[in-house]
């Protein structure tokens, strides 16, 4: 084999004092070859970004800081890189691609000109010459249309679109190296499908190396040569794509394996509770433009009709704007719905003014995606469970006996109540606010993509807990997910939206069967790791 | 966006309606009578009451207000009850003075603020953030007329590098008129300076935690340019928000400015204006600076859509 593009050696990297370990990265080796794909795969704060961070010199200045080892790209230290020399190699020999693309890119700049810094920053060409180049990486990257893109802002450009500009620029100077950071964890699943196909064509045809960082074992399963597998700062497990995923030997490893959910789903009985909700050619049109603006309309949800039973999950499952948060929201009454009721216990809620609604809102209540945000980061968590049963007056003394109950019931201690959100883990916080949800005591969860920010084995630790509480409280639970996997876990039925229209609904495991909408064929189809079966070990 | 414009300009007819039937009233309801500070000290009653007849003064009030708003649809501001001059002389012989001033004032604040700012913000925590800040609460809180005196004593009196006081005319050479309006601009613009760096390293700190710095420094751009072309172009909305309001106030604050440095401005005018009751020229003065504040507005909100494409009006 050939010497490696980029060679870590031990390398250690100090967290700041009074961090929770003393180091973010510790005694971590692992090299990229040529023209292969490494995947760094771990769980929040496994050390794997810092890592990646670390080889483009990008740790924050006075937080983290690289204090033993060495990072040889082609040979080259770059720990001991002067900053100028840190910035020539920045661009043309190794480049990075992030999460987000929508924040990673300069919303205030055209796209070409975008790309079009590197080549002013590295090269001498003139004008004529660099608008060339990036035409052509902008084709090489399949945008559509790239002199028209060229001009177009990142805000008016589809999320797919963005980290292909992303991509054009991290390639344009052709580095041999190119850094990918959870590069397709904000997509859809058919754009990730994309993507990941697009790095792999461009790694592929430039012959570059891929550090590839995810979470994601379906993605690794879709595009790695080789796997690097990081805990807690430390590198557990390191082999083939084939060695780790058949046959993983940490028991980390196998952990994370076990926990991606499967696409088949367990068998389930039927669901007989009586009618808990039901909505009737529910519509919902944004927008609408003024006196002197040409009228825009987006229907973002039309003619939605779904049967939720007590004691089942409901899932509704689709993309970016098929419409799932719309109708999740209309029917807690978060916003009005355009036209169309909405059915609980026999009395329809779609039109009731505020006044007559405040009884109901007991009855449907929330958990959201970002247990980071949902909750007040100024109150205790047990302020925030009491505050609802206090508001549909409940004595305080009872209030926080409830709360105490709930804590106990989501696997926290009761004694954790005095404490901060900004004290818990992700999937802790969570817990809270599905037990925050428990405590108005309502007939229908509605669950909008509760697991989604979750590492996967806090993800499957939740899923069970939400079945639990069905069970326990014969609960309706509205489950919004773009995961199909996840919905294959939990879900009765499911309902899969696009463009705000359900095209297909059915038991899960039906749909899983014998999808009949190609739109849910095509989700299949992207779906990651969908080919690959993994090894199920114990 | 020609739309947006128009109708903005149409909203302002209401704006200054509205100012011109408070100021009138209010000028008319406050104690004090012009006809009596004209007649002076030794003016018998009979006087004071041909004086007010002469200046319009004894028509119902109704009336008088009705005469002068059709004066102001055909351009006419009235006459002076002080200066025998016309409000339009008036005003158009003291602007010169006051735009220059407000002028100079606002583009060295900006010059110095926004270089400041972005320093405090890059450097933040360090001595060098401690020091802008640490300026910008003084400038908040020595009053102008303490900072004028400091300056006229140190530059003008003890260095003399500068005129004491008084004002050249933009006709008398460029050289002059910046002498005189060194001193004026820097008293005035601290408070500008102190305002507009803390809004600017607040909006600039913000915008560097943000993921699109992190993009600019993986493809080798360097520091400076990082700074000024990505960060302070996202940070700019904030910034010129406050540099409007900042223009708005400033033309208050030239009163106190124009009068430590006796510069013929509106400032002056002003108070002149005010201390002799003359109503037709503080009616002209305040309504031309309303016109003013809606202008500038009307300016700060489209020069949003130039430094943030995203918004569309």
């Amino acid at each position: 084999m050939s010497a490696p593009i980029l060679d870590i050696r031990n390398l250690t990297v100090e967290l700041p004092k009074g961090a929770d370990r003393r180091n973010a990265v510790e005694n971590v080796s692992f090299a990229v070859y040529p023209g292969e794909i490494v995947c760094v795969v771990g769980e929040s704060g496994s050390g794997k970004s810092v890592s990646s961070h670390a080889v483009m010199g990008l740790l924050p200045k006075g937080q983290l800081k690289a204090t033993e080892g060495e990072i040889m790209l082609e040979g080259e230290d770059v720990l001991q890189a002067t900053s100028s020399r840190l910035r020539a190699l920045r661009g043309t020999r190794m480049s990075m691609i992030f999460q987000e693309p929508m924040t990673a890119l300069n919303p205030v700049v055209t796209c070409g000109e975008q790309i079009d810094e590197v080549l002013q920053i590295h090269t001498s060409l003139g004008a004529s010459e660099r608008k060339e180049k990036v035409l052509a990486v902008m084709e090489s990257v399949r945008l559509p249309d790239p002199a028209k893109l060229f001009d177009a802002y990142p805000h008016q450009l589809s999320g797919g679109q963005r980290q292909r500009i992303m991509i054009a620029q991290a390639l344009v100077l052709d580095p041999v190296l190119l850094i990918a950071d959870e590069p397709t964890t904000a997509l859809d699943v058919t754009t990730q499908a994309q993507i990941l196909k697009l790095i792999a064509e461009m790694q592929e045809r430039r012959g570059t190396g891929v550090l590839f960082i995810t979470h994601d074992f379906g993605v690794v399963a879709e595009i790695a040569h080789r796997v690097v597998v990081m805990q807690r700062g430390r590198v557990v497990e390191t082999g083939t794509a084939m060695e780790v995923l058949k046959n993983p030997q940490h028991p980390y490893t196998k952990m994370l394996i076990n926990a991606v959910p499967t696409l088949t789903p367990p068998v389930r009985e039927e669901r007989t509770g009586e009618l808990a909700l039901e909505t009737v050619k529910l519509c919902k049109v944004y927008g609408g433009g003024g006196f002197f603006q040409k009228k825009r309309e987006v229907r973002a949800a039309s003619d939605v009709e779904i049967r939720v039973r007590r004691g089942e999950t409901l899932g509704i499952v689709g993309e970016s704007g098929s419409g799932k948060s719309t109708v999740a929201r209309c029917i807690a009454r978060l916003i009005q719905p355009t036209s169309g009721g909405i059915v609980v216990s026999n009395i329809d809620i779609a039109n009731l003014p505020e006044r007559q609604l405040r009884p109901h809102r007991k009855h449907c209540q929330i958990v959201f995606q970002d247990p980071y945000r949902s909750l007040n980061p100024r109150r205790s968590v047990g302020a925030s469970i009491i505050e609802g049963p206090m508001n549909f007056g409940m004595s305080e003394a009872a209030a926080i006996a409830k709360s105490r109950d709930l804590m106990n019931l989501v696997g926290l201690s009761p004694d954790a109540l005095d404490r901060y959100p900004h004290q818990f883990s992700g999937g802790q916080r969570q817990r809270i606010c599905i037990a925050r949800a428990l405590a108005m005591e309502p007939e229908i969860l509605i669950a909008d993509e509760a697991v989604s920010a979750l590492d996967v084995s806090v993800q499957a630790q939740v899923l069970d807990l939400l079945d639990d509480v069905r069970k326990k409280f014969d609960l309706a639970v509205l489950f919004i997910t773009h995961d199909l996997r996840v919905a294959a876990q939990i879900c009765d039925r499911i309902a899969v939206m696009q463009n705000g229209v359900v095209v297909e609904h059915g038991k899960t495991a039906e749909i899983f069967a014998a999808p009949q909408h190609e739109y849910t064929r095509a989700l299949f189809e992207a779906a990651p790791g969908r080919n690959f079966q993994f090894a199920r070990v114990a | 966006m020609i739309s947006y414009i128009l109708r903005r300009l149409a909203a302002t007819v209401p704006v200054l309606f509205t100012v011109a039937v408070m100021v009138f009233l209010m000028l008319r309801l406050t104690p004090g009578d012009p006809a009596a500070i004209i007649a002076g000290d030794n003016a018998t009653t009979q006087q004071i009451l041909d004086i007010r007849t002469k200046l319009g003064l004894e028509q119902p009030i109704l009336q008088q207000f009705f005469i002068w708003l059709g004066g102001l649809a055909r351009g006419d501001l009235g006459e002076s009850f002080f200066f025998r001059k016309t409000v339009f002389e008036l005003i158009s012989e003291r602007i010169e003075p006051t735009l220059s001033l407000a002028f100079l004032t606002i583009v060295l604040a900006v010059a110095v603020a926004i270089p400041l700012g972005v320093l405090a913000a890059y450097k933040q925590g360090t001595w060098i953030d401690r020091i802008v800040m640490g300026f910008s609460v003084i400038g908040f809180s020595v009053p102008v007329f303490v900072i004028g005196y400091l300056l006229v004593y140190i530059f003008a009196i003890k260095l003399g590098w500068f005129p004491v006081q008084g004002y050249q005319r933009i006709g008398n050479g460029l050289g002059p008129w910046f002498r005189s309006l060194v001193l004026p601009a820097c008293t005035l613009s601290v408070i500008y300076v102190a305002l507009i760096a803390r809004m600017t390293r607040t909006s600039v700190l913000e915008v560097l935690s943000e993921d699109y710095i992190r993009t600019a420094r993986a493809k080798g751009q360097t520091e400076m340019k990082v700074l000024f072309q990505h960060a302070l172009k996202n940070a700019a909305v904030p910034i010129v928000t406050v540099v409007g309001i900042g223009v708005a106030l400033l033309i208050g604050g030239v009163v106190v400015t124009e009068s430590v440095y006796s510069i013929p401005g509106l400032g002056r005018l002003t108070v002149d204006a005010v201390l002799a009751r003359d109503f037709p020229v503080i009616q002209a003065i305040i309504l031309a600076f309303s016109f003013v504040y809606v202008m500038i507005n009307l300016l700060v909100d489209l020069s949003y859509t130039i430094f943030d494409p995203r918004i569309r009006y």
